[in-house]
Parts: structure tokens; C-alpha cells; sequence
């Protein structure tokens, strides 16, 4: 059967005195996209930023293909092979296209690099039309993209992505989410992603998982979650379909 | 109808601008009055208060004055006049400021000269009048210049940059400048003097530019680096190497010193950066403060150590690599066939200089390319992002502490074996402010705008006590040098009212693709992020 890649039990993490993850189990199997959805606050990107090591969690233990990653300081554990597209997009505004991707290949081997950038263009052709073009004076759209490009550079075995919708056109997402299909479906890359935009995120995911208050209130393969009452309820109905 | 309105919009404006005047005259009087007008002396005993009301009323009326004619002529300007004319003034001013200054200078040294024949102070006068037409003259210009472009719709960008594309024949300029300084016809030692200075700032400017610049950690202790590394030298060149090694060692001792005090301060840099990682911005700066102080305060009061604030002298001066620079048939002159004179070290300080800054910017921008440096700038970026991609944050500050730590001690040998003596008195945070607004007001992270900013502001200083025409002008005690700061201050408003990011703003990148994808560069949009 499918081999877990990525196993979170029991995590439980705090920010002060403040709970923000309840006890969450989840697992991500090679080659599955996975969701998160829930609404704000709900804890979703906590969840993410403490698979990659910050903050730390306080209960519960993380394991990635094999290896313990709990307590691994957060450069080893990208050196294992989770990338990160975080929250916000976060490239590096003052520094050019192309610099942005050398900074994703931060930890992998400098003899893929140009393999590496030639895909990375393939992907997302309008990046090399701005190679040269400083990250902060890029649309949103493309700054998602290359948001997402910076973290391939990484050949990552796990790529998590939080909200890469975010603020964008419709048009965009969707061709944002086809190319995430395309990396799963041609290159095998196991997903791990959060959404606000349930009904592309659930359509396109193998399996989903719904957060509330920091507890992990449901589970199912996306289509069953997609025609679930409840779900439509809270988080489809008037929302974007 | 409408000829009336405008009769009394006029007439009110006359009343606004009447009114604008005064109070701006008032806001001059509550600030110069008890500033200028009242001053705290001490003679045989106690304290007495002198005022100096005629003082405070020439500035008032020199600063009132200055805002009606701006009212007047520039932002109320009326309709005849055209920017053209205020260009036209502007060349005559600049023209009357050239021939003003020139008449004055030749002739500010000879007493017997027509102009002193005249009225002694007459000479300075016209100084001061040359530099004041100058500015203003140039002033008129540039503004006209750029509404007469603006009208015309072309894209105005200011002086520099238009320089800007031109940025690396600058710095090949200057290299090349430097390198035949002490041999240009007319440069004597004060010139070098002043070089040797400038390039020892240039060197601590871009020592720190890796940690402020490039990293983007607000370091306000810089100077800390600097004094451990005037006092490794000092004190082993004097005390420990000679009980080591024995005498002998002394004419070597520069060039086995300078790497350890490189290493020395690198090892502080460390020191200094390991409570801090976690910290940034305004908590950083004040944390690298009391650094800097801490460690002024321990080489003032460790005594045994540090001979206290009496510092160390008879610190041994440079060879030429075992050679000295002595009056004797041992000496440099001697060897190498030539006659003696004091200016040949001198020329080599600077040349040790020289090639000591050149090594710290070769090592600072060949970092740059490789991982640890793009590493820095990432993080100046974005932290959390620099982490999230696999870097190892802890690292990457230290060594940018470190090695900006290493470039300043190696600032500070060079000091104390220039200076044969070194207390604690040059290692005050005035030294961190000014280097760190040379980084600053050259554009973080650029490494020609370091060498721009260090000629400009050590220039200014310098510039200040050459203005002996001034005390012949002011009221008598009066000092040039003790407005030092004050020019500084003045012109570092200048430059960030017009240059708000520094003086330099264009960041190269770090990597290109090869030619294939050159036509990209049509692409390259400058931001203003
Ligand atoms: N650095 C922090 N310090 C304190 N509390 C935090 C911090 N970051 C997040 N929180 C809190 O933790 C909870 C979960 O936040 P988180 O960012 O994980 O939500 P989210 O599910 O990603 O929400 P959204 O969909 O709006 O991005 C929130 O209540 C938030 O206020
Ligand atoms: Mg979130």
C-alpha cells in the first residue's frame, strides 16, 4: 500500500501560553496531494511551520521517511527534502528573479542547478522572461510563482504549500493548481497542502483533512469531503465555486 | 468681477505670507535665543551668564529673511518669472560665487594684498560670500534645470543618477587616482595624510557594510572590533611579542600581528554575536551599543592590561618587511639607493592601507557571489524565508559578524601602528556613528558608495578646519573645527533629503545567465522597494 512519507502524531504546539494545535495526527503518503483546509486562526500554517522546525512543538513526534525530524533544527530537516513555500509568499523583494531561485537551491547540489532553473522556467515560463527583475517589483501572481519555483530548486520529496491562492486572480489559481496536479501526476511530487479555497483545493487533493480551533475535526478522500453537508456548509456555501 | 477676486486672493496671500514670516522669525527666536543668546561661562568661580542678543538677532533676521524669499520668489513666484530666468540667475551667481572665491582665496593669505588694504577681514568676507553665491547659484540651477525637463515631460532623475550606469568606470577611476596618489606633481603630506585617513574609513565602511549592508544587522559598536584590534597590536608588539620572541622580532612584528588581530577581532565579532541572534532592528542596535561601550570601558579600567586612559605608546612603526624607515645605513633609503626623507613612510602606510582596503573589498564582493554572502543579503531580506529554504540562519549571522569583526581589526592594527599610540579615547561611539552613517549615507550595501560617502564625510571634516577664513569673520574664539560635527550633520540631511536610500541605490546582482539571455536585460526594471 501507499508509504507514509510524512507522519505527524500527537503535536502539540504553543505560542507563550497560548495552545494553537491540539493533539493533530496526520499523514501524507508518497506521491498523495494532501489538504488542509479550515478557516482563519484555525491553526493550519502553525501546523506547517512546525513540521519544518519553528516553532518547535511541545507533545507529539514528526516523522519524515523514516527519520525522526521532532527536534531537528530546521535547515536539516529542508536538507532531508521538505520544501517550503510559505505564508505570504516571502521571496526576497530587493533581490532579482533569478537570484530568488539560486537562494532555493541553497541545499541542494550546485551541478543541478542549471537542470534545476531550466525546469523551473519550463514551469513557469514568464519567470525567465524576468530573470533579471527584482522579486519585489513582481505581480502577485508571479511572485506566487516563483514562490513556488524557489521551493522546487530544492528537489524536494515533500513540497508544502501554504495558501498559494492567496489574493490571486481566478485565472491564476487555476493555472497555479493545474501545475500543481502536473508536478504530482508527471514528476511524483507528494503535496502537502493549506487552502481558504476549499472547493479547488479539495477537487484537486487526494486526501483532505479539515482543522478547527487546532484539532483535526475531519478526514476523507477530497471528493467525499467536497460532497459532505457539513463542509459545504462551512466552507463552500457562497464561497468561490 | 474676476480682477477683484484676484485682488484680494492677492492681497490675503500678501497677509499669509506676512504672517508665515513672522512666526517662522518667532520659531528661530524660541529655538537660537536661549541656544545662541545665552551662554554659560566659567571664569575665576562660579557660573555667569553672557548674552549675546545681537548674535540671536542677525540669525533671526538671516533666517526670516531666507523665508520670504522663498515665499516671495519660489513657492509664491510671480507669473513673469520663468524658469528660464531663474536658471540664467543661478549661472550668474555661480559665476559672481567663482570669481568671488578665487579673489579671496589668493588673496586670504597676504596681509599686504589690495583686498586687506581695504579692511583686513575683507578677503574672508569674500569667501564666505563665493561660497554662499556658489550654492545658491547651483541650487537656482539644478532646480531650474530639472522644472525646465519636468515641463518638457523628460524623465528627471537628478545627478546621480545619471551617474549611476556609469558606477564602474567611477570606481575604476578612483582605483586608478589611488594607486598614483603620492606621486601626483603637488601632493604633499597633509594630502596623504588625509588619504591614508579617507582609506582607513573606506576600509571600516565596507567592513561594516557586510554586517549592516549586506547581512542587515544594525551594528552600532563597530568601533568595538576596531580598538581590539589597535589594542592586539599595541599591546603584543609592544609587551608580549618582544617576551616572546625577543627583540628582534619588532621590525616583523606588524605583519605576524596583523592576521592574529584580524583573528582576535573575529573571535569578539563571534563573541558579540551569539547573545544577540535572536535579535533585531532597534533591539539589535542597542544590544551592539552597550557592546561597544562595554568594551571601551574595560580598556579603561583594566590598568594592568591596558595601561587604562593613558592607552599604550611607543607602538613600533611598520617595515618594509623587516626593513624601517630609519635615517641610517640599515634603513630603506639606504638599501634601495635613495636619499632619505620622512615621507617614504608615509607613502607606504598608504600603499599598506591602500591594499588592505582593496583586500577587503575584493573578499566582500567575491563573498558576495558565493553561498555565504547571497546567504547575508537573503537574510537581510526576509529571515524566516532564508530559514524555510534550508539556511542555516545561526551561522550566517555569526560569520557575518565575524568577518565584518575581522576587516575592523584589521582597520584597527593598521591605526595603532600608524599612530605609534592608542587610549581609549579613539574608540568612542562617535567613531561607530560616523562610520556607520558613511555605510548609510553610501546606500547599504554598496560598495562604491562607501568610498563616495567616506571622501565626502571625512572631507567635510577636514574641509571644516582648513575654513580659517571663517574665524576671520566670526566673533573672535571662534573654532572651525568645533563645527566639524555640525557640517557633517548638515550634509548628511542634504543627502538624505535627496537621496533617501543612500547615495548609491543600484544593487547588482549576484548572478547572471550567460549570454543567451542577454536580451533580459531591457527587462530589468529598477524597483523603488
Ligand atoms: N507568532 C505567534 N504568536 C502568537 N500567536 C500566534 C502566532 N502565530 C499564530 N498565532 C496564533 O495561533 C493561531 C493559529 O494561527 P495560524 O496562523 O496557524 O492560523 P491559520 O489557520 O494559518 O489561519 P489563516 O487561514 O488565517 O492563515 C491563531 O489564533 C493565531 O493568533
Ligand atoms: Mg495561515
Amino acid at each position: 500500500m501507499a508509504k507514509p512519507l510524512l507522519t505527524v502524531r500527537g503535536v502539540e504546539t504553543f505560542y507563550g501560553k497560548i495552545q494553537a494545535l491540539r493533539g493533530i495526527d496526520l499523514d501524507v503518503n508518497e506521491g498523495e496531494i494532501v489538504t488542509l483546509i479550515g478557516s482563519n486562526g484555525a491553526g493550519k500554517s502553525t501546523l506547517m511551520m512546525t513540521i519544518c522546525g519553528t516553532p518547535r512543538c511541545r507533545a507529539g513526534s514528526i516523522n519524515f521517511g523514516g527519520a525522526d525530524i521532532t527536534q531537528s533544527p530546521t535547515h536539516e530537516i529542508v536538507r532531508l527534502g521538505i520544501a517550503q513555500s510559505p505564508e505570504g509568499r516571502r521571496i526576497f523583494p530587493r533581490m532579482t528573479v533569478l537570484e530568488n531561485l539560486q537562494m532555493g537551491a541553497a541545499v541542494s547540489d550546485p551541478k543541478h542547478f542549471d537542470e534545476d532553473l531550466g525546469r523551473a522556467f519550463k514551469i513557469f515560463p514568464i519567470l525567465e522572461k524576468r530573470q533579471g527583475q527584482r522579486g519585489g517589483t513582481l505581480s502577485g501572481g508571479e511572485q506566487q510563482m516563483l514562490a513556488i519555483a524557489r521551493a522546487l530548486m530544492a528537489r524536494p520529496r515533500l513540497l508544502l504549500l501554504d495558501e498559494p491562492s492567496l489574493g490571486l486572480a481566478p485565472l491564476i489559481v487555476k493555472q497555479i493548481f493545474e501545475v500543481i496536479r502536473d508536478l504530482n501526476a508527471n514528476q511524483g511530487l507528494t503535496v502537502f497542502l493549506v487552502e481558504q479555497n476549499a472547493f479547488h483545493a479539495l477537487k484537486l487533493a487526494h486526501r483532505a483533512y479539515v482543522m478547527v480551533n487546532g484539532r483535526i475535526t475531519m478526514t476523507g478522500t477530497g471528493s467525499q469531503l467536497l460532497a459532505s453537508p457539513e463542509i459545504r456548509a462551512a466552507y463552500l456555501e457562497g464561497g468561490a465555486h | 468681477m474676476t480682477a477683484a477676486t484676484q485682488q484680494s486672493q492677492a492681497g490675503t496671500d500678501y497677509r499669509r505670507i506676512f504672517i508665515d514670516t513672522a512666526l517662522t522669525a518667532l520659531i528661530a527666536l524660541a529655538i537660537i535665543g536661549p541656544i545662541v543668546g545665552m551662554n554659560a561661562t566659567a571664569p575665576q568661580g562660579g557660573l555667569v551668564l553672557e548674552y549675546r542678543w545681537t548674535m540671536v538677532f542677525w540669525l533671526v533676521a538671516i533666517i526670516a529673511a531666507g523665508r520670504l524669499f522663498l515665499q516671495l520668489l519660489v513657492w509664491n513666484r510671480p507669473a513673469w518669472v520663468e524658469p528660464i530666468h531663474i536658471k540664467r540667475t543661478g549661472a550668474a551667481a555661480i559665476a559672481i560665487g567663482a570669481v568671488a572665491l578665487l579673489v579671496g582665496l589668493s588673496n586670504m593669505d597676504s596681509p599686504v594684498g589690495f583686498l586687506a588694504q581695504i579692511h583686513p577681514s575683507l578677503a574672508a568676507w569674500m569667501i564666505a560670500f563665493g561660497v554662499f553665491a556658489l550654492v545658491l547659484g547651483i541650487w537656482l540651477m539644478t532646480s531650474a534645470t530639472k522644472e525646465i525637463a519636468e515641463a518638457r515631460g523628460a524623465q528627471t532623475g537628478g545627478l546621480m543618477r545619471a551617474v549611476e550606469p556609469y558606477g564602474k568606470y567611477v570606481g575604476v577611476a578612483l582605483f586608478l587616482i589611488a594607486v598614483v596618489l603620492p606621486f601626483i606633481p603637488g601632493v604633499d603630506r597633509r594630502i596623504v595624510d588625509l588619504a591614508i585617513l579617507m582609506l582607513t574609513y573606506v576600509m571600516l565602511g565596507w567592513g561594516l557594510n557586510i554586517v549592516v549592508g549586506l547581512a542587515g544587522l544594525l551594528d552600532l559598536g563597530y568601533v568595538a572590533f576596531y580598538a581590539v584590534g589597535a589594542y592586539s597590536y599595541a599591546l603584543l608588539s609592544t609587551v608580549y611579542f618582544p617576551l616572546w620572541f625577543g627583540e628582534g622580532i619588532t621590525p616583523w612584528t606588524f605583519w605576524l600581528v596583523l592576521p592574529l588581530a584580524g583573528l582576535l577581532a573575529a573571535c569578539w565579532g563571534i563573541i558579540l554575536g551569539f547573545p544577540v541572534l535572536r535579535l533585531r532592528g532597534d533591539y539589535l542596535a542597542i544590544v551592539t551599543l552597550a557592546f561597544g561601550e562595554i568594551i571601551r570601558v574595560i580598556l579603561i579600567n583594566w590598568y594592568d592590561f591596558t595601561g587604562g586612559p593613558n592607552g599604550v605608546s611607543d607602538i613600533p612603526r611598520p617595515s618594509f618587511f623587516g626593513i624601517p624607515f630609519s635615517n641610517d645605513e640599515n634603513g630603506f633609503a639606504a638599501t634601495f639607493g635613495l636619499t632619505y626623507s620622512p615621507l617614504q613612510r608615509i607613502i607606504f602606510l598608504y600603499y599598506v592601507i591602500l591594499v588592505l582596503a582593496l583586500i577587503t573589498n575584493f573578499v566582500t564582493t567575491r563573498l558576495r557571489k558565493l553561498p555565504v554572502g547571497r546567504a547575508w543579503e537573503a537574510l537581510r531580506e526576509d529571515e524566516i524565508a532564508c530559514r524555510s529554504l534550508g539556511i542555516n540562519t545561526t551561522n550566517t549571522k555569526l560569520t557575518a559578524f565575524a568577518i565584518g569583526a575581522m576587516f575592523g581589526g584589521f582597520a584597527g592594527s593598521f591605526f595603532a601602528t600608524r599612530q605609534g599610540f592608542v587610549s581609549p579615547e579613539s574608540f568612542v561611539f562617535m567613531e561607530s556613528a560616523i562610520i556607520l552613517a558613511i555605510v548609510v549615507l553610501g546606500g547599504l550595501g554598496s560598495q562604491i558608495g562607501v568610498v563616495i560617502a567616506s571622501i565626502v564625510v571625512i572631507g567635510a571634516f577636514e574641509v571644516f578646519r582648513e575654513m580659517a577664513f571663517l574665524k576671520a569673520i566670526m566673533p573672535a574664539g571662534f573654532d572651525p573645527v568645533q563645527f566639524r560635527m555640525l557640517a557633517v550633520g548638515i550634509a548628511m540631511v542634504l543627502i538624505m533629503r535627496w537621496r533617501p536610500r543612500g547615495l548609491i541605490t543600484k544593487r547588482d546582482p549576484s548572478i547572471y545567465l550567460k549570454e543567451k539571455k542577454a536580451v533580459s536585460a531591457d527587462l530589468v526594471a529598477q524597483g523603488h522597494g
